[in-house]
């Protein structure tokens, strides 16, 4: 336990000390900053019709016409960012060559694969938190339901645990970061849209693509619907490429 | 302490080691010895749990490297090849973090610190980013890691490469002080610098064992000649200076190695049993041949282990 906080806030010390983790912060921010007051904005527009019109109010609600769209495109920025903040975290010291230290102490492959998930999982927990400043500024001016935005943010937490996982794993593959950071972006990028070609599928393979997908899992997240399944779907890819990394670290002993 | 039976490695179909077997006594400097390829760095890996051997075994401290390699490597400090620092920490913050993940107390981190600093001469760097510091001084928090938990077993590959020859010289002579109540392994392609700081040598070629013993017994053992330079003048009389010597009974080989105005250098190789540096003198005198100066060469090191290595290939 005292090596893994040791692994874990050398990790984080790392991150903001580098200009790494508050890049990625502000990057984020801004990003999801710009797509909330945006969809905000044409979600005004539209209600400003909606009250003279006289007509579709009963279906515009901020859940639906702003919190939703806006955790909708935050997945898509966190698909681009959150490589950025995984390619280093063991690709980087098999380039250095810190690793065959690491690998040589006396820690065990969890403690070391633990302490790098986890401060790359806790800089993002800070750039999630620091987004909920928008639906605080929603409150300050409208009367949003509140269990929808919070089922919303654990979601997005579960689904960015989950590019995180897949990041920790493509850096334990190789020394090149950048190979480590396409790779875990193209991977997660399956798996957000897989569900795309459910429909095109037979009746079982359907099934299983839309299963498989993020977005179909995120969905009810973003309803307010908190459903045990979609939790665990996300723990259970989580656990499978934090497996597949410490297979991978034992592996880079047997192989390299 | 150690005891390395039949260690092979492969690389895929690329022997790196092959049947390795060795012994290491507690308290002994033992060195590596090798050109560029011929395994050292991979046995270091192997010895201190890094990769696992394709076959053979090793046991250190009476662990074996496979089954209890965590005992193994709480014992055991090592410096790699390639230097393993986090180039972002400071100094002192970095080999207080290796402390902690070798397990040091809490209580006693601080103190341990400071006695590596101490021991490799960081305390005027001890605040400064690693990044920043030089090879030199890298070099040493290196070493500072490796011993940071006072281990019984320190095994340093290559530990004065890319090093000046005064860093070099500050190096040699930290790690003849820190082998003196520890056992060491160190790997180097340089012959004086294992001649120095070692008591026995290894030496390897294309991952096979060539020979072990100590510089002084490796010298004696592999004499396969002897070699005696003598400076005389030239010519003699009628008769070449070269001619006398090459007539002497037990010579086998006669070369001018350098000419001067009026006298010469040969060097002259002969039976390894017997000095025939007396019977030179005579020879020479009794020709009319002045002398000048008459030595026996030692044989280098150097010469030992090219003489090892081609003989191996043969
Ligand atoms: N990771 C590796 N993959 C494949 N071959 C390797 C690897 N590391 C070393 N080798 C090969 O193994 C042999 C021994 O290398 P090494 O142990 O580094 O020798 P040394 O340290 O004595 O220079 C060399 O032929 C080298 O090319
Ligand atoms: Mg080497």
């Amino acid at each position: 336990m005292r090596k893994f906080l040791a692994i874990y806030s050398r990790e984080l010390r790392y991150y903001f000390r580098s200009i790494t983790a508050y890049a990625v912060i502000s990057i984020f921010l801004v990003l999801s900053g710009y797509f909330f007051f945006s969809i905000f904005r044409f979600y005004n527009v539209l209600s400003l019709q909606a009250i003279k019109n006289n007509d579709f109010s009963g279906n515009l609600n901020l859940v639906d016409g702003v919190m939703r769209p806006v955790m909708g495109n935050i997945s898509v920025i966190l698909l681009i960012l959150l490589p950025l903040l995984t390619m280093r975290l063991i690709a980087e010291e098999k380039k250095q060559g810190t690793f065959e230290l690491l690998l040589t102490l006396p820690v065990s492959d969890p403690a070391v694969v633990a302490g790098k998930y986890l401060s790359a999982l806790t800089v993002y927990a800070v750039m999630l938190a620091a987004t909920l400043l928008y639906p605080v500024l929603l409150m300050v001016f409208a009367d949003p339901e509140i269990p929808p935005v919070l089922s919303g943010y654990l979601g997005l937490f579960l689904m960015g645990a989950s590019f995180i996982a897949i990041g920790t794993f493509f850096s334990s593959l190789t020394s090149n970061q950048l190979i480590a950071g396409v790779s875990t972006f193209g991977v997660s990028l399956l798996f957000l849209i897989i569900g795309w070609a459910a429909p095109l599928a037979g009746p079982v393979m359907s099934a299983v693509l839309s299963e498989l997908s993020f977005l179909v899992h995120f969905e009810s997240f973003s309803k307010g619907v908190i459903d045990t399944k979609d939790i665990t779907y996300y723990l259970f890819l989580t656990g499978f490429f934090i497996f597949l990394t410490l297979r991978s670290l034992e592996s880079a002993r047997w192989r390299s | 302490m150690i005891q390395v039976e039949d260690l092979s490695k492969f690389y895929g179909s690329v022997q790196a080691v092959s049947g390795l077997s060795f012994e290491v006594k507690k308290g002994e400097v033992l060195g590596f010895l090798g050109p560029n390829g011929a395994g050292k760095t991979t046995t270091m890996k192997m010895l201190t749990c890094y990769l696992p051997p394709s076959s053979g075994r090793a046991t250190i401290f009476g662990f074996d490297i496979m089954k209890d390699s965590m005992e193994v490597r709480k014992r055991t400090g090592y410096l790699p090849e390639k230097s393993p620092l986090y180039t972002d920490m400071r100094v002192g913050e970095y080999l207080a973090f290796v402390a902690r993940l070798r397990g040091v107390p809490g209580d006693r981190i601080s103190s341990s610190v400071e006695m590596s600093v101490e021991a490799c001469g960081l305390g005027s760097v001890f605040v400064k980013s690693i990044g920043h510091l030089s090879k030199g001084f890298q070099q040493r928090v290196g070493i500072a890691q490796a011993i940071i938990h006072d281990p019984e077993l320190l095994i340093l590959d290559e530990p004065t490469i890319g090093l000046d020859p005064k860093q070099i010289i500050d190096i040699r002579r930290l790690i003849t002080n820190l082998g003196k109540d520890r056992t060491v392994i160190l790997s180097s392609h340089i012959l004086p610098e294992v001649n120095q700081v070692c008591g026995r040598v290894i030496i390897l070629d294309k991952g096979r064992l060539v020979a072990v013993d100590t510089p002084d017994n490796l010298r004696e053992k592999l004499r396969k000649f002897r070699v005696t330079f003598v400076t005389a003048a030239s010519s003699g009389g009628n008769v070449g200076t070269q001619d006398i010597l090459g007539g002497i009974g037990g010579v086998t080989g006669v070369r001018e190695t350098a000419r001067e105005k009026d006298a010469s250098t040969f060097r002259i190789e002969s039976a390894p049993d017997r000095d025939l540096r007396n019977e030179i003198a005579v020879r020479l005198v009794s020709a009319g041949v002045p002398l000048f100066e008459l030595r026996s060469e030692e044989m280098s090191l150097e010469d030992i282990f090219i003489q090892l290595v081609t003989e191996e290939k043969n």
